[in-house]
């Protein structure tokens, strides 16, 4: 049974003083059904999850106490990818033909504060200083930097891209475009990577309606289609956050096994992909993300960069909504709103931000601790 | 009367005239992993043995602590007191990588391939007054 999404639905990111974040994911829920043009009672089941808002179940006490399978889903910044793989199987297996998914958060300000018992690890691990994300992050790519010849420049264009990109976005969080001077001059939070080349925590809300693809057409003329729904952990020998120790051998990383799979189960290659959305927890992760999916080689970033070929208006355009350094990151939704913004894309809604061409193949890759990777290739 | 303990048993060998980082090797596999570990995470086998990784290695990656981390960062530190601090995994004999905090916290004191030292040295005092001594990692002296 092929899997159609039929409605689409985004509580914009940022703050929402007043809001909590399980209120922002039922505005999401609300708005996914109303633009699929379904009620909330015929939903047969939904995932969803969130970091630190509380359970995704819960959002039956706003959305209606109907009955229906409610599945909590929390699998770091895969979350979101978790989900709408569990719906995707749901409906591929027969067993439903229509539910939700649904990702949502609210996060205090300033850098995330995990803790090592969360992670199997000893206190020594926290207490010592080394449990930051944005230490993992800056030391991933300032080898990546030494092995394949990034410079600096590379990292200030793809903040500078996303910020360009909020600011056509009028859901976005940040909505000012900044430029290069900016970015490049801006504080140093963990060498290489500066302020703004940071996502922030934030808060926020989306969500899905999905549908078998036979009933789709009843719903909407326009029904884009999930060709493929990948999830993958950690091989033994891959770099990862939160390691006290990495193995002498040198495996691949969650992104490339799921990217793999994704692209074997669609048919298709990267060469076929119209418009994508890749982690960007910040601007390295962008670049290692290009060639980890598939989408160049190793060292070839720079060059693409350079020529702007993840502009919107290039070849290969990455994160058109400005991406998670200018939507922030509220770890549930992230992996949702990718989708969003793909289906956006794929319905030729994007306005001032619309991929030219009437793109017809969406991809979605997101990245979570400590390894664990979901991708969704989506196709009109 | 206050000690000088480890910040966790098993990470070094301390007290010691020449401290070691301490690990695991798989004895089915060869694997290692630090800290030591009974199972083992490459072949999923359960007979792994305690061994010295030694102190000498070389920087693989590096950055900068840029600013005093929240909990659980737990240091005698205050916002006003917080001393930027490097932080790197550093590749032993054996190949395994070690994540390490680094004396050095400056983009030029701090290159890739260089020779490492271990060191061991307080960190902070609990609540008996004991100091509590942590490893980390400074640049070694060539041919030393």
């Amino acid at each position: 049974m092929d899997v159609a999404i039929i409605g689409i639905g985004l509580h914009r990111f940022g703050r929402s003083e007043g809001m909590t974040g399980q209120q922002q994911g039922a505005a999401a829920v609300r708005k996914a059904l109303a633009d699929a043009g379904v009620d909330w009672k015929q939903m047969q089941f939904a995932y969803g999850g969130s970091q630190d808002a509380g359970n995704a179940d819960a959002l039956v006490n706003e959305l209606g106490l109907t009955g229906l399978q409610f599945t909590n889903i929390w699998n770091g910044c895969a979350t979101g990818g978790s989900s709408l793989h569990a719906a995707y199987t749901a409906i591929k297996s027969g067993e439903y033909d229509m539910g939700v998914v649904v990702g949502f958060d609210k996060h205090p300000r300033g850098a995330f504060n995990p803790q090592p018992r969360d992670w199997g690890l000893g206190d020594w691990y926290g207490e010592t200083g080394l449990m930051l994300t944005t230490q993992f992050f800056a030391m991933k790519i300032q080898r990546y930097m030494h092995d394949y010849g990034i410079t600096n420049d590379a990292l200030v264009r793809v903040a500078e891209k996303a910020f360009l990109a909020g600011s056509l976005n009028p859901m976005a969080w940040r909505t000012t475009a900044l430029s290069y001077e900016e970015i490049a001059n801006s504080m140093m939070v963990s060498d290489p990577l500066r302020k703004y080349m940071f996502c922030s925590p934030a808060e926020g809300g989306a969500a899905l309606v999905l549908c078998s693809a036979e009933k789709a057409k009843q719903f909407t003329s326009k029904p884009l289609y999930i060709k493929a729904a990948a999830v993958r952990s950690r091989h033994y020998g891959s770099f990862e956050v939160f390691s006290p120790s990495q193995a002498p051998s040198v495996n691949d990383s969650p992104t490339v096994i799921a990217s793999r799979a994704a692209f074997e189960l669609a048919g298709i290659g990267p060469r076929d992909v119209d418009v994508l959305q890749l982690q960007d927890t910040d601007s390295g992760t962008e670049i290692i993300h290009m060639a980890e999916n598939g989408f160049c080689e190793h060292g070839e970033q720079e060059k693409l960069l350079r020529e702007g070929a993840t502009r919107i208006d290039g070849p290969m355009p990455v994160n058109t909504d400005g991406g998670c350094l200018a939507n922030g990151e509220p770890v549930g939704a992230s992996g949702l709103r990718q989708v969003y913004e793909v289906c956006v894309q794929l319905r030729g809604d994007g306005g001032a931000r619309q991929v030219p061409g009437a793109p017809a193949v969406g991809y979605t890759h997101v990245y979570g601790a400590p390894g664990i990777s979901g991708v969704n290739i989506i196709t009109t | 009367m206050p000690q000088q303990l480890p910040i966790q048993e098993g990470l070094f060998t301390w007290p010691a005239l020449h401290p070691q980082l301490l690990g695991s090797r798989c004895r089915l596999c060869g694997e290692m992993a630090f800290p030591a570990q009974q199972d083992c995470r490459s072949c999923s086998g359960q007979d792994t043995e305690l061994v010295e990784l030694g102190d000498r290695g070389t920087l693989w990656t590096w950055t900068i602590q840029s600013f005093m981390p929240k909990t659980p960062y737990h240091s005698d530190e205050t916002p006003e007191t917080f001393r930027p601090y490097g932080v790197g995994y550093v590749e032993m004999p054996g190949g395994l990588r070690v994540e390490s905090r680094l004396q050095e916290n400056t983009p030029e004191e701090l290159q890739i391939g260089m020779p490492m030292q271990l060191q061991i040295e307080p960190f902070r005092t609990d609540e008996h007054g004991n100091q509590l001594m942590n490893f980390s990692f400074r640049r070694a002296a060539e041919g030393n």
